[in-house]
């Protein structure tokens, strides 16, 4: 069956809706079933976690296939079973999942006071279908886990968020949506041609170049909502800012990731000449991204949607990286996710610390908080300066290895590509000022109480992780290392027989980059250094 | 032993910030300077053997990350450059750890937080400095950025400092990101980021080609100007270095650490350690020496007028680094690490002098409110007109011999940017004499216009102050003589760490044959420059306020630093937070989501006249289903 015997992955899958269902027939007293509920999601989480955990522990570095595959008939006369496994690429985005559902439900311990129970069960539904996403390995088991999670996030958003929750409700959910159909239609397309909707027989299936350039353009409006890309990224700032704590957290953390899960993986191995025909576009979209959203986050006056911002920009350093398609751009894009999942999930849980005081996300309201809250301070510190790519903090490395990723392709795109350097610490440290420097002068916030005990075993792991991404990155690029070699290796090969063709279509198509093209005697050395 | 020199103060870092609470402030300055003082012993130990080695030493302590064929190692590595920055900074370091005990003394909260940082960007500058690849230096350079950025902003309930501390950290950033560009290019070219991989092969790639603005270019010449802009934001050079004044925000002691002695030096650190690639860019290196000069120049004349005594020692420290950077661009790095050392000497002391001043009289900084000081501080007064000869070039003072051979090696070095670089050498020798003497007669003679409240309080600092001023007095006058020969003479000294193209070869050896007015000259209008300052500020002291009178447009140009904030915040600052809400209330609320939103209201609007052909009439309902049929197998018809 699989190297650890039993089907794994769909026990990680799974056991949250299994705790999910228990909770639900919770019966007493709304106090009682309100801790029970709590108590319950932690526990069904923790022990979700611990059991993703025996992923990372028996996981093969060596090979680049899917690994803990399980294969169950599910509508075989339509080519279409029920198909679990991981790879590389999807493994530590599984373990992402894992870890910030029980980080979530520990900040809403408090926060979150009516209707515990159905709160507590989304998240738990939430989980299933994120982890459902990562681990299928057949498009339309994909599908319904990737549309899945539209719902209960809707829900998330529409009954616990702010005050205008319902219009963030829908935009969130008509956009994904919108992008969703389109790729519905991919699907079936590529059902019609393939006969199947099997990834591992999708991936190197050669397809024709004109069906590839369409298929990519639903994809693309599927996974660029949901990244989200310019321009279509204005349902994030909303949906952040109505949602409470936790569903910022894991919109942020995971849902985010799943536009670039899905560019590497399905567009890039898939339609390797499209995604080839259209990486200026993506370019185009990406710098416009990081410059544009960056300087936007510089004038928000809302914490929470300063934040939001930021995640577009650093999303669109990932899809830089991701269609650069080297090893260096593609590793420095799984990376930067990674990174970002756990950092702007920090971020956001920062903010909610302050919010569940003063229960306002306005950053005049706030000022001189280090005199009065010195540990959060430190906190809060670590996390803008990971944000802001600081050496020694996980945000640090995916940077730089996109920046020399995009240097192969194009110098103007790495420079463009890294003013997020500037522009994230400007705005970054501008919000880190206001809210936590200066004379603390506001009655209110002279009352303020430093990190309770339980937001601090909600920071330690995050901290802890966001140092060690950043002094060891071994640890994690161990994982991804021979599938992103595995995956590199298939696309050249699909691409080689038309690569002279698709190599001039390229720079015809791309008259704003003519310094891209290399001088001949850089080959000498290019070779010299294998 | 290296890695102790490098990670003691990591580890007094991370107690006294960590345990500042139940240690206590006693606790946690003890701790941070016993660690001091064990690194710095550490580190001499570490010079002197890697000095009777001669060759490097290096301590490889894990792998960073390796990814593909991007492998990055944390190794420290000692060569003589290394061993001598790394002896610098620890040495220096120390003693600014324990004048703090005496500046911070009267802190009314607890100063663990103070002595946290400053280690901490001790570590991180040992870190650059001793760093075997580009990434780890870089990992230093923003560490060193960061310790800055808290440091500047140490009391965050002031707004100003709060600003400068943003503003030092963005401006940085700026050259970081062409370093980080630099960086990748520098793999691109060489595929390796480590220095042993990339010096050895320099050669091999000086032909390379790349290909910018639609034509080919050296690969070398591309990296290291990109190298070169990362380091004017650093060190301060003309267009990045407006940070630098504003840092003077911090407290004393950071000034004198950071902003004096170690941080700003790192860009002239950087183009030493890269000499091997510096020395075949022989465009870049023109470049480079046309900006040190200007910046040379352009510091010092602002330093000319500045009224706040550290904003004074901030220009002259700009314009210092100017020098340094003139003599990397004439290709003689030794000259600038040279220059870089002694500076740190006397440049510390100046600070911790002008420290010491502004502890005098209750932290008033303004030198039109001192005047007359000497006789009460009068160890102070000593130590500060030692720092002052040494800065100006008076022989036998430090600088005399550094400053001296900076401007010989522009002249020996010829050419446009030799020539350059001399002038402006010269011209600024005679400006940093005329504000350094300003500044000490306004300071400590004349008449006293010190506030009356304040005047009967003032008194010489305590001994923890005064013995580092003590140290550094000697270390400005002797550093001089004692290093010249090894640093300037022996090639056998340097062992190769730093290396020089043909023309700082020649240059090296034409420094000692100059003709003697040449050599002179610096001298000659550093006297002139005193002399001025004695006419303009004891002879006839009305004649400064009437220069100002009768010049008013210079000496405002003057005054508000060549305009160079306001210019900033015309281009860049302004337009930038316009754009930023341009983009946000149209382009974004407006333009983008007037597109779904304006959707939402068309389907609202059709969707409410569709509703009235639900009029609940069966047979309407049977009619249009009929045409909807018949339309179909018509369609279906068609398209068969």
């Amino acid at each position: 069956m699989n190297q650890v015997g039993f089907p794994l992955l769909s026990l990680i899958t799974w056991l949250p809706l299994v705790g999910g269902l228990f909770i639900l027939f919770m019966r007493g007293e709304p106090e009682v079933v309100a801790r029970n509920a709590r108590w319950g999601a932690l526990w069904t989480s923790l022990l979700v976690f611990a059991l993703s955990l025996l992923l990372l522990v028996r996981f093969d570095f060596s090979t680049s296939r899917f690994q803990f595959v399980e294969d169950v008939h599910w509508l075989s006369a339509f080519g279409v079973d029920y198909r679990m496994g991981v790879d590389g690429i999807s493994v530590l985005f599984v373990l992402l999942s894992t870890f910030l559902t029980p980080i979530c439900v520990l900040s809403s311990w408090e926060a979150v006071k009516e209707n515990v129970r159905e709160y507590m069960l989304a998240f738990l539904i939430l989980e299933t279908m994120m982890v459902g996403a990562f681990s299928a390995l057949d498009f339309v088991v994909f599908y319904v886990f990737f549309e899945g999670v539209l719902i209960p996030m809707f829900l998330i958003i529409g009954v616990w968020g702010g005050p205008r929750r319902i219009y963030s409700a829908f935009k969130f959910f008509l956009y994904t949506l919108a992008g969703s159909v389109l790729m519905l239609l991919a699907l079936v397309a590529l059902w019609y041609y393939a006969g199947t909707t099997d990834l591992t027989k999708l991936i190197g299936m050669p397809i024709p170049t004109r069906l590839q350039y369409w298929l990519f353009l639903a994809f693309l409006a599927s996974f660029a909502v949901k990244v989200p890309m310019w321009p279509v990224h204005t349902w994030l700032p909303d949906a952040h800012v109505e949602a409470p704590t936790a569903g910022s957290v894991i919109l942020a953390g995971v849902l985010l990731k799943m536009g670039g899960y899905g560019f590497l993986r399905f567009s890039l191995p898939m339609l390797p000449q499209a995604s080839l025909y259209f990486a200026p576009l993506m370019f185009a979209l990406s710098v416009v991204a990081i410059v544009y959203t960056s300087l936007v986050a510089l004038a928000q006056t809302d914490m929470k949607k300063l934040i939001a911002y930021s995640s577009v920009a650093h999303m669109g350093v990932v899809t830089i990286g991701i269609f650069v398609a080297n090893a260096n751009g593609i590793n420095g894009a799984l990376y930067q996710m990674l990174s970002h999942g756990i950092v702007s999930a920090a971020l956001f849980l920062c903010v909610g610390v302050v919010y569940d005081r003063l229960h306002t996300r306005e950053i005049a309201r706030y000022g001189g908080l280090a005199a009065r809250m010195p540990i959060y301070a430190v906190v809060f510190m670590v996390f803008s300066l990971a944000s802001v790519g600081l050496p020694g903090t996980s945000g640090f490395i995916g940077e730089l290895l996109v920046i020399i990723g995009a240097l192969r392709i194009n110098f103007w795109l790495a420079l463009f590509g890294a003013t997020g350097m500037i522009l994230g610490a400007a705005y970054m440290l501008y919000l880190y000022r206001r809210v936590i420097f200066g004379p603390l002068t506001r009655a209110e916030l002279r009352a303020m109480l430093d990190l309770s005990p339980r937001e601090i075993a909600v920071f330690a792991p995050l901290v802890a992780l966001t140092l060690w991404m950043g002094v060891y990155p071994a640890t994690f690029t161990h994982y991804f290392q021979s599938s992103v070699d595995g995956l590199l290796r298939q696309r050249e090969a699909a691409l080689a027989p038309a690569s002279h063709l698709a190599a001039a279509h390229l720079t015809a198509t791309d008259p704003a980059t003519p310094a891209s093209v290399i001088e001949a005697s850089f080959v000498g050395s290019e070779g010299g250094r294998q | 032993m290296g890695a102790w020199a490098v990670f003691l103060p990591l580890l007094g870092s991370f107690v006294a910030g960590v345990f500042g609470k139940p240690i206590g402030d006693r606790g946690a300055r003890l701790f941070t300077i016993l660690c001091m003082v064990l690194a710095t012993c550490a580190a001499e130990t570490e010079l002197y053997r890697v000095l009777s080695l001669h060759q490097e030493i290096s301590y490889p302590l894990a792998r960073w990350f390796a990814l593909d064929s991007f492998a990055v190692d944390w190794k420290l590595r000692f060569d003589t450059l290394s061993a001598v920055m790394v002896g610098m900074v620890t040495f220096v370091s120390t003693f600014i750890h324990i004048y703090s005990v005496g500046y911070m003394a009267h802190e009314p909260k607890r100063v663990a937080r103070f002595f946290s940082y400053l280690s901490l960007f001790t570590f991180a500058m040992l870190m650059l400095v001793t760093a075997d690849n580009l990434v780890q230096l870089f990992f230093g350079w923003e560490g060193v950025g960061l310790a800055s950025y808290l440091l500047i902003g140490y009391w965050y309930e002031k707004p100003s400092a709060c600003a400068a501390a943003i503003k030092a950290f963005v401006v940085n950033r700026i050259g970081d990101l062409f370093f980080a560009v630099g960086i990748a290019l520098l793999f691109y070219v060489f595929g390796s980021v480590s220095f042993g991989d990339i010096f050895a092969h320099v050669a091999d790639h000086a032909g390379d080609r790349f290909t910018l603005f639609g034509a080919p270019h050296h690969a070398l010449e591309i990296v290291a100007l990109l190298l070169f802009i990362g380091a004017t934001g650093k060190s301060a050079q003309l267009g990045l270095h407006v940070w630098l004044p504003d840092a003077m925000e911090g407290p004393t002691p950071v000034s004198a650490l950071i902003h004096a002695a170690t941080m700003v030096t790192a860009g002239v650190f950087l183009m030493a350690r890269m000499s091997p690639l510096l020395s075949v860019t022989p465009v870049t290196l023109t470049i480079i020496t046309v900006v040190g000069g200007a910046t040379a120049l352009f510091a010092a004349t602002v330093g000319c007028v500045q009224n706040d005594i550290k904003r004074v020692i901030a220009y002259s420290t700009c314009s210092q680094l100017g020098y340094m950077f003139v003599a990397a661009g004439v290709d003689v790095y030794q000259a600038s690490i040279f220059h870089l050392i002694t500076h740190a000497f006397f440049k510390a002391l100046l600070f911790l002098g002008a420290g010491s001043v502004i502890h005098a009289v209750s932290d008033e900084q303004d030198i039109r409110r001192m005047g007359g000081l000497w006789r009460k501080i009068p160890f102070t007064y000593a130590v500060m007109w030692v720092g002052s000869l040494a800065l100006a070039g008076i022989f036998p003072f430090a600088g005399f011999y550094s400053k001296d051979a900076i401007i010989e090696a522009a002249y020996a070095h010829g050419g446009f940017s030799g020539m350059w670089g001399y002038v402006c050498g010269v011209a600024a020798a005679f400006l940093t004499a005329f504000y350094s003497w300003r500044l000490l007669f306004l300071v400590f003679h004349g008449p006293s216009r010190v506030d009356p409240k304040v005047a009967p309080h003032v008194h010489e600092s305590p001994l923890v102050m005064t013995a580092p001023l003590g140290v550094l007095a000697v270390g400005a006058v002797i550093a001089g003589f004692m290093l010249r020969e090894d640093f300037l003479g022996l090639p056998t000294f340097w062992a190769g760490s730093i290396v020089n193209g043909e023309a700082g070869r020649a240059a090296l050896e034409g420094m000692e044959r100059l003709p003697g007015l040449i050599s002179y000259l610096p001298t000659i209008v550093a006297l002139a420059g005193i002399a001025l300052a004695y006419f303009m500020y004891q002879v006839a002291p009305t004649v400064p306020a009437a220069l100002a009178r009768a010049f008013p447009p210079v000496y405002r140009f003057l005054l508000n630093k060549w305009y160079f904030d306001e210019l900033y915040d015309f281009l860049f600052v302004r337009p930038a937070m316009g754009l930023a809400r341009l983009l946000w209330q149209v382009g974004d609320m407006t333009i983008i989501d007037g597109v779904p939103n304006g959707l939402a209201s068309l389907v609202d609007d059709s969707s409410s006249q569709v509703s009235r052909l639900q009029t609940g009439s069966v047979a309407i309902y049977a009619f249009s289903m009929l045409i909807g049929l018949v339309l179909l197998v018509t369609l279906y018809l068609f398209l068969r």
